[in-house]
């Protein structure tokens, strides 16, 4: 063992070992796509149907409800649409962002096609879609009575995403039912 | 079925690793023949156990069958029959299998190919290559099993493989990129098998070098593979952003090219033993170290696999064994190990040694600064990304010091080289390539700049400096053509792969200097001019792919009065996960690529765009393509030749033997 120059390489790895090891606890993106569990961020953003009022955090205060992010110029919303309408007349709330779209062409959108949301606000920057951690439209997060985000859906929700969505919404409600007094 | 069977090959494959791991290992000690020559046939078995288990994934996507979790996650009932098979390999769980299969395709080959070596060394390589198989294996059945079922409720569709990845660039990509990473565990463990033995001579660096130059040759491919198609699929004209998980394989890469010069000199002049086996143990635990960086998701990156910290401690825990292990036996056993052969500054050696300092320091400084963010992030620092102007400023001047350096190396002499014979080689060359770095940027853009001219000297330099060499080595009194036929393989090799390395970097200079940018809003039928080039919009439409809708531009390029092309960039929507991804428009040439990507839509039938005119950015890859090529020549030299052939009749002997077990 004369030569112990020999264990500087070992020495170098046990360290790098050692921060790896720490980093491993960490969480290094921090992406907000990492929502889930977490309350949906604050905001304030105008509201589409109703101009000049503005819509905030507080629209999932006491309801279990779906976030669907959508916009006129993204084709598979329009192949989503017809569903969260179905959907919608199943007593499902759902809430609509509007994301980097003009309120004019969205408002049309809405009469022509039906309404299924219980609000939309709207995102005209995508500003708040980087807080949410929006890949792109559609997106869908389910959203429980105190305004967590429990589960996010990207692409199109139809009847075989809702059937995997279904069992965490049904439990959802039926905690949200025992907490109403 | 099919994929519990592939579930069941896979958990005999980790039994046959398991046993390939401990018999041979034990019976090279214990002196049992029988036990160490039972790798070979083991090692066939694994290969065997390991495909069956990879086509039965393979036919699982092909045939839709979403009751499987791995398939559902990652393909689609509308993707074309070929991505489904690249699918296979699209994410985690089938990534490593795909890693295992190559990992017993080493194995084989080892087991084929090892015929002169002795019996000892065979069985302890082959053991030492199974224990890090079967920790791939263990990682694989524990912690990512491909095979996973959603019963009994199948998905009804999938959804669908991450559109980046749908792409051909991708289907070569992986596999390439695993043929180096995986190849790397060849020389580890030859090293380690050096290390239990206490010797390691000219025959075992003569082989090592073999299958060295194999894996570095595929993992060349394998990157350069990946920079080109960060290229056209990424959309930003980018061709390397120093990503983490580039650096992971790029580290590798680096540390195998120094492994591959250090080799050299201990096969033939029996020096920088023990500096050899530390390449060897470093180059694969860099490679095992990418693994953990993509996958434990410590750092981020635009290569996010979907990360799990459970695998991040069982890729840790086997990096401290792997590594940590190693690198004690290093510490322990290359106490005895002589060195030999001193040498002058003047001589191949010395250059040799010249190149592996650079390369490691050019390693480390990588190392550093793809590490820095975490370990910032670990002591408080706070969050810290460290960019390409780092990376950059220390990387570009070590290689622009080493490709100078390189030509030389590949003419001088071992041991010593008289200056009054390396003047007259160097002094023409020299003249020549200062000029040409002086008159080519007023030539090409008509104005002087420091960096051109640098980069196009080296250039100049290397190529003749290099060409020189093969003159005079090739004069021969049977006449030049015979004279080129008696340079061996080794040589063409090494002399190929220099000539890659000055192409890249001319390549890499020149785009990163002229490359001629501009964004622009235009509509149908607008024009946009850059660098000489008119970039006329002609038209706007949709076309409708396999599982995407896209819009699509048509794009006139001309120069002047002359269509140069028709370029048909395209912004995609896949439909099952609603991604948007751009697909650029390239007109490649020798000289320049055009390159068109569509933003976004700006309304009114307006589109933000953006156009690109990249000069030599194809030297780059054609560089590492010649880099490859070199080194297959190198394993081409007929002195693994001559003893494969001498060895063809035992060769046919052994599987009679092993047949009639």
């Amino acid at each position: 063992m004369k030569n112990l120059k020999l264990f500087i390489p070992l020495l170098i790895f046990v360290v790098l070992g050692l921060f790896l090891l720490w980093g491993l606890g960490k969480d290094p993106s921090d992406m907000p796509s990492a929502l889930i569990d977490r309350s949906v961020p604050e905001f304030s953003l105008p509201d589409l149907q109703n101009p000049g009022m503005t819509l905030d955090q507080t629209l999932f205060q006491g309801q279990v409800t779906l976030l669907n992010v959508w916009g006129t110029w993204c084709p598979p919303c329009r192949v989503e649409h017809p569903f969260l309408v179905a959907l919608e007349k199943q007593g499902v709330a759902i809430v609509g962002m509007n994301y980097k779209d003009m309120p004019e062409a969205a408002r049309e959108w809405l009469a022509d096609k039906g309404d299924p949301y219980r609000a939309t606000f709207e995102d005209r920057e995508g500003r708040y879609g980087i807080n949410l951690g929006v890949f792109g439209a559609p997106e869908t997060y389910l959203v429980d009575h105190r305004g967590k985000i429990h589960y996010k859906h990207v692409g199109i929700v139809d009847e075989a995403v809702w059937q995997q969505i279904e069992p965490l919404y049904n439990k959802l409600v039926a905690a949200s039912e025992e907490d109403r007094p | 079925m099919n994929p519990e069977i592939g579930h069941f090959a896979l958990i005999l494959g980790f039994a046959l690793a398991l046993c390939q791991a401990v018999l041979p290992m034990v019976g090279s000690y214990t002196g049992n023949r029988p036990w160490m020559a039972v790798a070979r046939p083991l090692a066939l078995g694994q290969l065997l156990l390991a495909l069956v288990s990879f086509v039965a994934l393979t036919l699982a996507f092909l045939a839709d069958d979403f009751s499987v979790l791995y398939v559902a996650n990652n393909s689609n009932s509308l993707l074309p029959w070929y991505y489904k098979i690249s699918a296979v390999w699209g994410a985690h769980e089938g990534s490593l299998l795909l890693w295992v299969l190559i990992q017993a395709g080493w194995i084989a080959a080892v087991a084929a190919w090892s015929r002169s070596l002795p019996l000892t060394l065979v069985a302890r390589v082959l053991s030492v290559m199974s224990m890090v198989a079967v920790g791939f294996y263990l990682f694989l059945l524990f912690t990512s099993n491909p095979f996973e079922r959603m019963l009994p409720f199948p998905a009804a569709e999938g959804a669908d493989l991450n559109p980046l990845l749908q792409d051909f660039g991708l289907i070569v990509h992986p596999p390439l990129l695993y043929m180096g990473y995986v190849g790397l565990s060849v020389p580890f463990a030859f090293a380690i098998a050096a290390l239990l033995a206490g010797r390691l001579d000219a025959a075992w660096a003569r082989w090592t070098r073999l299958w060295t130059n194999a894996a570095w040759a595929f993992l060349t491919l394998g990157i350069a593979l990946g920079s080109w198609w960060a290229y056209y699929e990424l959309g930003w004209g980018g061709w390397w952003f120093w990503d983490p998980v580039e650096n992971a394989s790029f580290m590798p890469w680096l540390v195998a090219t120094a492994l591959v010069h250090s080799l050299a000199v201990t096969e033939k002049r029996g020096a920088f033993r023990s500096w050899t086996l530390l390449l060897a143990i470093f180059a694969f635990s860099l490679s095992l170290l990418g693994a953990f960086l993509v996958r434990s998701g410590v750092l981020t990156s635009v290569h996010a696999f979907a990360t799990d910290p459970a695998r991040g401690v069982f890729i840790l825990a086997f990096l401290a064994l792997v590594v940590g292990g190693s690198l004690l036996l290093f510490a322990i056993r290359a106490q005895s190990l002589p060195n030999q052969g001193g040498f002058e500054w003047l001589s191949r050696e010395a250059f040799m040694l010249i190149n592996n300092i650079l390369l490691v320091i050019a390693t480390a400084i990588i190392l550093l600064g793809t590490l820095y963010p975490l370990v910032a992030d670990v002591l408080g620092w706070g969050k810290i990304s460290v960019g390409p102007p780092y990376f950059n400023l220390f990387f570009v001047p070590l290689m622009l010091l080493l490709a100078p350096l390189m030509a030389v190396g590949g003419i001088l002499r071992w041991k010593r080289t008289e200056w009054s014979w390396l003047r007259p080689a160097l002094v023409l060359p020299l003249l020549i390539s200062v000029v040409a770095g002086l008159v080519f940027p007023w030539l090409y853009a008509g104005a002087f700049h420091a960096g051109t001219a640098i980069t196009v000297a080296v250039f100049v330099w290397v190529v003749v400096v290099l060409v020189r060499d093969i003159w005079r080595k090739s004069a021969y009194s049977g006449g030049r053509v015979r004279g080129l036929r008696r340079l061996t393989g080794s040589y063409y090799g090494m002399q190929l792969a220099h000539l890659g390395v000055a192409c890249a970097i001319l390549g890499a200079g020149m785009v990163s200097i002229y490359t001629a940018e501009k964004d622009a809003r235009v509509e149908e039928g607008g024009r946009v001019e850059d660098a000489g080039y008119h970039f006329e919009f002609a038209d706007f439409s949709v076309v409708q792919g396999p599982n995407y809708v896209a819009d699509q531009a048509e794009v006139r390029v001309w120069r002047g009065e002359r269509l140069v092309a028709t370029l048909y960039p395209q912004k995609r929507r896949y439909l099952a996960s609603g991604q948007l991804m751009t697909e650029a428009g390239i007109g490649g040439g020798l000289f320049r690529d055009l390159y068109v990507s569509l933003g976004e839509p700006l309304g009114d039938g307006a589109w933000a765009v953006r156009v690109h005119v990249k000069p030599f950015v194809r030297w780059i890859w054609l560089g590492a393509l010649l880099m490859a090529a070199g080194g297959g020549l190198a394993m081409a030299d007929r002195r693994y030749r001559a003893r494969r052939t001498a060895l063809a009749g035992s060769t046919i002997d052994n599987a009679v033997v092993t047949g009639s077990h």
